[in-house]
């Protein structure tokens, strides 16, 4: 009992350092990848004994900055609410990490260790309300500030994310369809199959459509840049606009782990998860040849595979936040309620019809 | 008043916006991987490669200014090492800032009208328009030292004085090839030899 305990507490504080660590070096890459990407260099100057190692230092320094900046509170708002806003908002970002199965089976003598904190029969519902309940965090700190813009913002940010999560759960709804399956773990294992023996059974194949339209979804839900009308520097800044020191820190970072958080999520439903092709638990299977490797080989390397899709899709994410610009507020629900919930219910009618047909 | 509109109609394919955002990331993605690659290759010490970026790191790296860049004045001597102004005062008349003040005198020279006492030009006042350079009859005061962090911690320290406007040189002149990032001349220190012809 007292070893089960340890290892889900192992299990949540492994997944806890990595969103954390995700979100930290997302900071960076933030800087850095705009910065390469518009031919410049970007921030270089944080150095340690002469040190600068292209800039990793400014992940350092900015927590030092932010925690020791005045913490300034509105004198007419609300104490209570205008601190618990970012908590609320940053924990359940971190909350929603319990589903996520970042691996498979780990066995250590004759124990079998399921890779990830929760097995959740319902793992896409908890997920999905875990992240609507962190919408609360976003429009309480606009309240509790008593500020005209930054309750405007928190207005912006639950309307924007009540129109998305409409998206985002019907886009999903087709590859449930197909896999059959609410439980995440399972899902994964789904797309561990093969078609003619050599093409994985990923979500992406069978649902591109469903793909892109959780992507756009999913970037909207996240509040980043083509859809950051909650933010919206150039015209409200905001429902922040009242935050200062780590508390501002904490909306920021929600933001970074929100983005890891869709990106497992996709990668789960869409790019198979852990599986590596062609892996299986005894080695690699190639069309053309068997690979044996031992059990903790393919462990780390299925862990790797599904650290290395989230990556992916969080340089993808990056790469639209610094393309794209900013959509108008009647653009923003357009898009949503004329063009993606349509094509996302027209998802669903045809994989059914499909599905209908096959089986 | 009639607001500009675009000639063109978006097309269909324009207008479903998915295509030109995927081209708009092809574009971004390209620069991204140029670059890094450039940046890897310059790491491991190919340098003839061009650069990932066109920074300039300023405090160390100095961007190479163009001859014809106006910065902080100077006044020209003359051979003897006395002031080539007159003292005709064009300068300060024309001067929109009026941050430049001259006391004259009588100068010996019979052919000399005048000679400055005093010449204080406020470079917390000037615009650096260059009207001076044009009005001056005697060809005195120049705008070529190519200094431009002139920050002082006072305001009497941006005034600067006849003996420190003598005592200012001209730039040097280095010829940098319009958007050759390749034939960047490096740090001003480095580049001393060639002289601006004047």
């Amino acid at each position: 009992m007292v070893l089960e305990a340890v290892i889900v507490l192992l299990k949540a504080g492994f997944i806890i350092t990595v969103a954390l660590t995700f979100g930290a070096v997302l900071t960076w890459v933030e800087r850095k990848q705009s910065a390469v990407m518009q031919d410049r260099i970007g921030a270089n100057r944080a150095a340690i004994l002469g040190l600068r190692v292209i800039g990793l230092f400014h992940i350092l320094s900015d927590a030092i900055k932010m925690f020791t900046k005045e913490e300034f509170t509105p004198a007419r708002g609300d104490k209570f609410l205008h601190t618990l806003a970012p908590a609320l908002s940053i924990f359940f970002a971190l909350m929603t990490f319990a589903a996520i199965p970042f691996g498979d089976t780990l066995r250590v003598g004759n124990r079998v260790i399921d890779l990830q904190v929760a097995n959740l029969n319902a793992a896409v519902l908890f997920v999905f309300a875990m992240v609507s309940l962190g919408v609360y965090g976003v429009v309480l700190g606009g309240w509790a500030s008593e500020n005209n813009y930054s309750f405007l913002g928190g207005m912006r940010a639950s309307a924007q994310m009540i129109s998305y999560e409409v998206t985002l759960g019907v886009s999903v709804i087709g590859a449930l369809l197909i896999y059959g399956t609410l439980n995440l773990q399972e899902m994964v294992r789904y797309q561990g199959h093969m078609y003619a023996g050599w093409i994985p059974r990923w979500g992406i194949l069978l649902q591109p459509l469903g793909f892109l339209l959780f992507l756009v979804a999913g970037i909207a839900e996240t509040k980043r840049v083509p859809f950051d009308l909650p933010e919206g520097e150039s015209e409200i800044v905001g429902y922040w606009v009242e935050y200062s020191s780590m508390k501002w820190g904490m909306y920021m970072f929600t933001d970074f782990i929100e983005m890891t958080l869709l990106s497992a999520m996709a990668s789960t439903l869409f790019l198979g998860g852990w599986q590596v092709p062609w892996l299986m638990p005894d080695g690699f299977h190639f069309p053309w040849a068997t690979v044996p490797l031992p059990h903790l080989a393919v462990v780390v390397l299925q862990v790797g595979a599904f650290l290395l899709k989230v990556s992916f899709l969080l340089w993808l994410q990056m790469l639209i936040r610094w393309t794209l610009p900013r959509v108008r507020y009647d653009q923003l629900m357009a898009i949503t309620w004329k063009y993606l919930l349509p094509l996302s219910l027209l998802n669903v009618i045809l994989t059914a019809a499909v599905l209908l047909v096959l089986r | 008043m009639r607001i500009p509109q675009s000639e063109r109609e978006l097309t269909w394919w324009e207008k479903i916006y998915l295509p030109e955002v995927v081209r708009g990331l092809a574009i971004t993605g390209r620069h991204f991987f140029v670059n890094l690659a450039r940046h890897v290759l310059h790491l491991l010490g190919f340098n003839k490669v061009p650069k990932g970026a066109v920074t300039f790191q300023y405090p160390e790296e100095v961007r190479p200014i163009s001859p014809r860049l106006r910065t902080v004045h100077r006044l020209a001597r003359r051979a003897d090492g006395s002031p080539r102004c007159v003292a005709c005062m064009m300068c300060e008349t024309v001067c929109p800032a009026n941050c430049i003040s001259i006391v004259g005198a009588e100068h010996p020279d019979p052919n000399i009208e005048k000679y400055p006492v005093r010449f204080d030009i406020d470079l917390g006042k000037c615009v650096f328009c260059g009207f001076c350079v044009e009005a001056c009859p005697e060809d005195a005061i120049r705008m070529d030292t190519g200094i431009y962090d002139f920050a002082a911690y006072t305001r009497e320290g941006m005034i600067l004085t006849l003996e420190t406007l003598l005592s200012l040189e001209p730039a040097p002149y280095v010829k940098v090839p319009p958007q050759d990032r390749a034939a960047d001349p490096g740090p001003i220190h480095a580049r001393k030899g060639t002289v601006a012809p004047l």
